[in-house]
């Protein structure tokens, strides 16, 4: 019926916007890697991003936390604004803007520390804790969220290098929400990982939407048909296609996404 | 026939063996190169070992033995009785030497014919007058014995270097001879010269090998030596260094604890100046600098490791010591007599030492994972914090490597502390003392005129064993560290 139509529509704009893009423009020097991207990020959502590689995933995601700015020839344009507020205003500070919109990479990095301090690694810097004790508690809460804490309890001094490649990316993803971001942006993380890690990632995304908006880079069309209540296909730098993954998979409007989820091209 | 010219003609039978290999291999074939084993070229260069090889493993090998036989042989005709009371047999022998060099030198400028060199008898000639003549250095008149065997020497050398002409080219010859006789088509000269060049490859390796093994193996005996004539305890344990040069032994104090102490104290300071320095511009360099200010500044410190440490010796005498001297010197705080100190070769070491501990460290901390810099900054955290927390733990192990091995370069450094910290052997807390080095001493040692068996000269040996122990430990200790804890980031 007409009114159900419009609940589910509410239903979807009750949800809080929290990334707004707006022409958003991305060079390399010369090379114009993302064109015109208009999109609309939601709170307590899993986004993927899908596209064959090289077609500008990475670099879009990377100018959500202006990770970009690490890269000297890297250029933004256009607005991006997160919660109302232009990420990249001269007041805004990008260390503060990081510790917000946390990132997990796609090769597990853990620091040359130890399993305790990889993740309090965060919380020090940004002075989140008042004394031992209460790092003691993020530093368990978050490896509890990264459904890590059960295999690591009782190493946390061993060095985090040591850990096996699945458990490597949890304690990554653990200690990128130690620091209580709002956004967490993943790039391609099971890519390194075995089935069973993947699978144990993939739940733990799952769980996490409950509190952050959550984007993820995937080159697994099942992955993010699994993971991800909305899907944006990218190619050769543009926003083909943006909708719920439902849509984009059963009915996909563009002919490129078509072929891409069918395996054509890519 | 000079040993030039028998290269030559080596290499020009070599060369000629190469075509007629090379073209019998392709006749046996009957011009058609694909019934052939190998490339034709392959057969020619078959030939050319064979003529080379042997021929010139021959050569070297003569040309080592050939004087070694010659003075056993020349030795014997000296007679006890022609041996001076304050000389040697080997004193003699150099005699014989010279004169011999003063006959050939004689007959070439025509001022002897080639007969009378061979059979003048310095009692009836003034055979002495024209060696001088013919610019020989011939120190006493020349006696019989000595002439008579300086001629019989140059008769030997001569007839050994004619035998060794006619045995080189007789087997590059028949070198030569065997390899055209082996080729054929079917003959696998591919893999003989293969084979031939993997030997050539580890007769190199080898030769590198035995070398380093030769040396340590001299330092050893020597040491052994030493250690006969001077009590190791004494050495070791020793607080006092005053060698004594004018009566042999006896009086001869020689504790090495004072030159270690000077080597430690001035590879200390040199250490405190470096490797902050060094380190922090690596830091900046490779963290901080844009790509046009490094492509300027690596090459420049580059330019300072390749000043030779000589130059670095004259800045200390004539620069650092007078300024330092004037600050802490009599006029100033007082604390400082003379420009050579600790002080001065210290500070000097460390600036020849900055490139080093710089451009090592800039390797290593380039070589942390960029994805660690990108987990630190995707946390918030800013590049001084990514570098102290995360960076530098990562690249710590590389570093302290490179400070091992800075620190011996240190140890080992000489001509710096010659000039720079004075030779007086002291156990001293004062950096503005004059001190000196095992190095500095091991030259003072050599350069007398000390007998080269006293314990004032085998000292050098001990010495040098000693210096050769602690760096080699602090090298396979840097290497271990290195290893150790790389592997961890990859
Ligand atoms: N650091 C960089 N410097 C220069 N060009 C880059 C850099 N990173 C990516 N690019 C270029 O930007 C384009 C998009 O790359 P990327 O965002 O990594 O693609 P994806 O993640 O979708 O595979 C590519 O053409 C790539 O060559
Ligand atoms: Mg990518």
């Amino acid at each position: 019926m007409m009114k159900d139509n419009i609940d589910t529509k509410v239903g979807v704009d009750a949800m809080e916007t929290k990334f707004n893009c707006r022409d958003v423009q991305v060079y390399y020097a010369d090379n114009h890697a993302i064109k015109d991207v208009n999109v609309d990020i939601l709170d307590k959502t899993v986004t993927a991003f899908i596209g064959p590689s090289g077609c500008g995933k990475s670099t879009f995601l990377r100018s959500l936390n202006r990770m970009n700015d690490t890269i000297p020839i890297c250029r933004v344009e256009g607005d991006i604004l997160l919660d109302g507020e232009d990420i990249n205003d001269a007041k805004v500070d990008p260390v503060q803007l990081r510790a917000k919109v946390g990132m997990v990479f796609q090769k597990p990095n853990p620091f040359p520390k130890s399993i305790y301090d990889n993740i309090a690694y965060g919380p020090r810097i940004h002075g989140l804790a008042r004394n031992k004790a209460e790092l003691d508690e993020i530093v368990e809460k978050s490896l509890r969220r990264g459904a890590i804490w059960d295999e690591v309890k009782d190493r946390l001094d061993a060095p985090g290098t040591g850990l096996s490649g699945g458990q490597q990316q949890r304690l990554c993803i653990a200690r990128a929400v130690a620091t209580e971001p709002e956004v967490l942006l993943m790039d391609e993380p099971c890519s390194a990982l075995d089935p069973i890690a993947t699978a144990q990632v993939e739940e733990l995304i799952d769980e996490l939407k409950a509190n952050y908006s959550v984007v993820i880079v995937t080159h697994s069309m099942q992955q993010a048909a699994r993971v991800s209540q909305k899907t944006a296909f990218f190619h050769l730098g543009n926003l083909v296609e943006y909708d719920d993954t439902n849509e984009i998979f059963t009915n996909p409007r563009d002919q490129r996404t078509e072929s891409y989820i069918t395996g054509r091209i890519g | 026939m000079p040993v030039f010219w028998l290269i030559l003609i080596v290499l020009a039978i070599a060369a000629a063996g190469f075509v007629v290999g090379r073209s019998r291999a392709l006749s046996s074939a009957e011009g058609d190169a694909r019934k052939l084993h190998s490339l034709p070229s392959f057969y020619g260069n078959n030939v050319v070992i064979k003529a080379i090889v042997p021929a010139f493993l021959v050569m070297i090998v003569w040309l080592l033995a050939q004087p070694l036989v010659v003075a056993s042989s020349v030795s014997g005709l000296i007679p006890e009785s022609a041996i001076p009371d304050n000389s040697s047999r080997g004193l003699v022998m150099a005699e014989v030497r010279r004169a011999a060099d003063g006959l050939d030198a004689a007959v070439a400028s025509g001022g002897m014919t080639e007969d009378f060199a061979r059979n003048a008898r310095a009692d009836f000639n003034d055979v002495t007058e024209r060696l001088q003549e013919a610019g020989a250095i011939v120190t006493s008149q020349v006696t019989q014995p000595v002439l008579r065997a300086a001629q019989r020497f140059r008769v030997l050398n001569a007839t050994g270097k004619t035998l060794m002409s006619g045995a080189v080219i007789a087997l590059s010859i028949l070198g030569a001879l065997w390899g055209i006789r082996e080729t054929k088509a079917e003959f696998r000269a591919r893999n003989t010269v293969e084979t031939s060049i993997r030997m050539l490859l580890i007769a190199a390796a080898s030769i590198a090998i035995l070398t380093t093994v030769g040396i340590v193996l001299s330092l050893v005996f020597n040491t052994v030596e030493f250690f006969r004539l001077y009590p190791a305890s004494d050495f070791f344990f020793g607080t006092t260094w005053s060698p004594s040069f004018s009566g042999r032994g006896g009086s001869s104090e020689l504790g090495v604890l004072p030159l270690l102490w000077g080597t430690f104290y001035i590879s200390i300071v040199a250490l405190l100046v470096a490797v902050p320095i060094g380190l922090f511009s690596a830091i900046y360099l490779s963290e901080y600098a844009s790509s046009r200010v490094r492509s300027v500044a690596k090459p420049m410190l580059e330019v300072l490791a390749g000043i030779p440490t000589i130059v670095y010796g004259l800045f200390a005498l004539l620069t650092v010591g007078p300024l330092l001297l004037s600050v802490f010197g009599p006029n100033g705080l007082g604390w400082m007599q003379a420009g050579t100190a600790v002080m001065t070769a210290g500070l000097v070491m460390g600036i020849m030492l900055i490139p080093f501990v710089s451009s090592l460290s800039d390797d290593i901390i380039n070589a942390v994972p960029q994805s660690m810099r990108d987990g630190s900054y995707g946390l918030g955290a800013t590049q001084s914090e990514t570098i102290r927390q995360v960076v530098l733990p990562a690249a710590l192990p590389g570093i302290v490597g490179a400070i091992l091995l800075a620190s011996s370069r240190a140890i080992g450094e000489t001509m710096i502390v010659v000039l720079g910290a004075g030779a007086a052997a002291k156990l001293d807390l004062n950096p503005f003392e004059a001190m000196t080095t095992v190095t500095a001493k091991i030259v003072s040692q050599l350069t007398g005129d000390a007998d080269f068996a006293s314990p004032e000269a085998l000292v050098a040996f001990a010495l040098g064993m000693t210096l050769f122990v602690i760096t080699l430990g602090l090298n396979v200790f840097a290497l271990y560290i290195v290893r150790k804890y790389r592997e961890q980031y990859e």
